[in-house]
């Protein structure tokens, strides 16, 4: 599975992209930023307030209880500042 | 509906557009354009810069789009955001709304943008004018506020 990364989430990982073979039992994206933080320290900074940054499930936003059941690319990035 | 949604880096012209949006219409009574343009800070900034998530910033603004037209009777919208660097006083996004009166087509700008604002996948940072990387712009909550009112 792809995951991608945006603006300070990005840096603080420091890639903006990654190829994860996501083992079983994880399930949600709260259950992948678990996961993910488990990996080392600057996914633990990235992610140090789970509460700030959003997700999205191949392009459409989605809540932590989201499933990642069969997604191709997961994003994660702050909370947007367009328009 | 002639719906256009573009993101570019390249500038834009709003009254081209909203030419384009109008021509050979004659059931259009109302073009209601917002254009954002990028602030100085009080002269503290040299450029914004916007990252944006390719594919998924179209889909979105699509899906905004879609909301909009279902809530109003539109005869046409335009967004265009730009990305990449943008200096003081450059334009950043542009929203057309169209429709045979005034109201739908202001109450769509008002929505399209509030939307745009909090659901749009693009983040600014600051850059400096004495040559430095400023920090990530921070989420307004007055900007989720605007966006809940509309249910």
């Amino acid at each position: 599975m792809k995951i991608v990364y945006f603006a300070w989430v990005r840096e603080r990982i420091g890639k903006a992209e990654e190829q994860v073979d996501v083992p079983d039992g994880i399930g949600t994206v709260a259950d992948l930023v678990r996961w993910l933080k488990s990996r080392g320290e600057e996914y633990q900074y990235a992610f140090e307030n789970e509460g700030i940054v959003r997700a999205a499930v191949d392009h459409t936003h989605v809540k932590p209880e989201a499933s990642i059941a069969g997604a191709r690319e997961i994003a994660f990035f702050p909370p947007m500042t367009g328009g | 509906m002639a719906r256009t949604i573009r993101i570019q880096a390249e500038p834009f012209d709003a009254a081209a557009e909203t030419g384009l949006l109008t021509k050979g219409r004659g059931d259009i009574g109302a073009v209601v354009a917002f254009t954002g343009l990028c602030r100085d800070e009080d002269g503290r900034l040299a450029a914004l810069e916007l990252e944006h998530y390719p594919g998924m910033a179209e889909a979105e603004i699509g899906r905004i789009a879609a909301q909009a037209e279902s809530r109003w009777p539109l005869l046409g919208l335009t967004v265009i955001h730009r990305f990449g660097r943008i200096a003081p006083g450059e334009e950043i996004v542009l929203v057309l709304a169209a429709s045979a009166h005034r109201q739908a087509a202001f109450e769509a700008a008002s929505f399209l943008m509030d939307y745009l604002k909090t659901r749009a996948p693009f983040w600014k940072r600051e850059h400096l004018k004495d040559g430095t990387v400023g920090a990530w712009v921070e989420a307004k909550e007055a900007d989720d506020r605007a966006t809940q009112r509309w249910g």
